[in-house]
């Protein structure tokens, strides 16, 4: 299972979403489509048409930049991360 | 007795400012819609509810709502999208309107998405394609970012297939048949800029619509006042009187067809108030004169804008003005503008007033 770990500001949106939870999935969007089954929407929180990452959210897979087709195993550490923006 | 509500969109949430028919004591609540930048919040007359119109850097855009005067709040974007072909994005929901068991959002890059299930799922109503020259100015490749789009729309109260939509700097558009197809409404206007094509170029920033007569409209425009007496049929400019012929925010007085009022700022790079001295200016002869409405207002140092969104106006016999600044403070007149007092002081930048009254 993937741990995944996810911002702060994603958890208001969506009642019982945790900061940190274990994914069964083969790529980082399969990953972001699990979570968008168990709480509708999360999906366009984070991923624009195409689908493609939102411009401002970075996804880090044991710490290395991600896409949504990147890999995952049973040990990986997903950080989704909302970067630094706004002001 | 009802209450009076002011919805306040900012930069860092919704905020509602409550009091009742005397409009003296008012009570702030927020920020809502978890401090999302908010750039229009309206109320649904027939239901009651909250709409919010957010666009986040990080998380994309949606519609926030409300049913229950601020106490819970949800959030929904299903539909709120383009399909992503030919490089067409939604960068931002930028204004709401709402009629009877329909909402309608205008959005970045330019279209018109509506929802019929109480902004639970969305599609996209319309484009505004076809019109004089969209084809290179509604060309994705070549749009600065985050500014081309619809930044009002304009329900008419009797029939539910003809409203009215602003391009940003390109025009006022009409349809008759629920957005199938539009129709330029700028005949009359000005603009200090080439233009290609005679029915679009125009930099229209408000639109605004008498209450007590329809035929009669506003609007402030990046180059003078302009009022038409035909629904947008034609314009005739009105700016002699005002301290500058540029601004964003206007309002339509509920009961009198010839009473307007808007807020002229400094053009250029200040887009401020003239002279950091704040003011309202009116005219109850549709134009014809103004006159300076500054009472209570700051006169020294009070280096304030408005956006386009930001003045509001009631419907109670004797009306109240409400403006707020992009500085984060909001002023409330209770006389129609005559005097004015300060009913929020350190709010984050604001985007729209809106106000409504519920029983």
């Amino acid at each position: 299972m993937a741990e995944l770990h996810l911002p702060s500001t994603l958890p208001p949106l969506f009642p019982g979403l945790p900061r940190r939870l274990d994914v069964d999935a083969e790529t980082v969007g399969d990953a972001l489509a699990q979570l968008d089954e168990r709480w509708p929407g999360l999906h366009d929180r984070l991923c624009e048409p195409g689908p493609a990452l939102r411009p401002h959210i970075h996804v880090y897979v044991d710490r290395e930049r991600a896409e949504l087709v990147t890999a995952l195993d049973d040990r990986s550490r997903v950080d989704v991360i909302a970067a630094i923006s706004g002001g | 007795m009802p209450k009076t509500v002011l919805l306040v969109g900012t930069r860092k949430g919704c905020f509602l400012l409550q009091s009742d028919e005397a409009r003296r004591d008012w009570e702030l609540r927020g920020p809502f819609c978890e401090a999302w930048p908010i750039y229009h919040a309206v109320l649904d007359p027939a239901s009651g509810a909250i709409y919010a119109a957010a666009a986040s850097e990080w998380h994309g855009s949606t519609v926030w709502r409300s049913p229950d005067l601020g106490e819970t709040w949800t959030q929904s974007s299903e539909g709120l999208a383009y399909d992503g072909d030919g490089g067409r994005k939604l960068s931002k929901v930028s204004t709401l309107a709402v009629t009877p068991g329909r909402v309608l959002v205008g959005v970045e890059a330019p279209g018109i998405f509506e929802s019929r299930d109480d902004g639970a799922t969305w599609s996209l109503l319309t484009t505004l394609a076809g019109q004089p020259g969209s084809e290179a100015w509604d060309d994705p490749q070549n749009q600065p970012p985050g500014h081309l789009g619809v930044s009002a729309i304009m329900p008419d109260t009797d029939d539910a297939s003809r409203f009215w939509a602003i391009v940003q700097g390109v025009g006022i558009f009409e349809t008759t048949d629920d957005g199938e197809s539009w129709t330029p409404r700028n005949r009359g206007l000005r603009a200090d800029w080439p233009r290609e094509h005679e029915e679009v170029g125009f930099c229209v920033h408000k639109l605004t619509r008498s209450p007590a007569d329809g035929s009669r409209m506003f609007q402030q425009n990046h180059v003078g006042m302009h009022r038409s007496d035909n629904t947008a049929g034609n314009w005739t400019e009105i700016t002699e009187g005002l301290p500058t012929e540029f601004g964003f925010a206007a309002a339509a007085h509920p009961h009198d067809r010839d009473t307007f009022y808007v807020i002229p700022l400094d053009p250029g790079h200040g887009r401020c108030m003239p002279d950091g001295r704040a003011a309202v200016w009116q005219t109850r002869d549709a134009g014809s004169s103004w006159r300076r409405l500054e009472g209570g207002l700051p006169q020294e140092d009070a280096y304030v804008g408005v956006l386009r969104e930001a003045m509001a106006i009631d419907s109670y016999d004797v009306p109240g003005l409400y403006f707020g600044t992009s500085t984060g403070q909001v002023f409330a007149s209770a006389d129609e503008g005559e005097s004015w007092s300060e009913i929020a002081s350190y709010l984050p930048g604001i985007s729209s007033v809106e106000v409504a009254l519920v029983e």
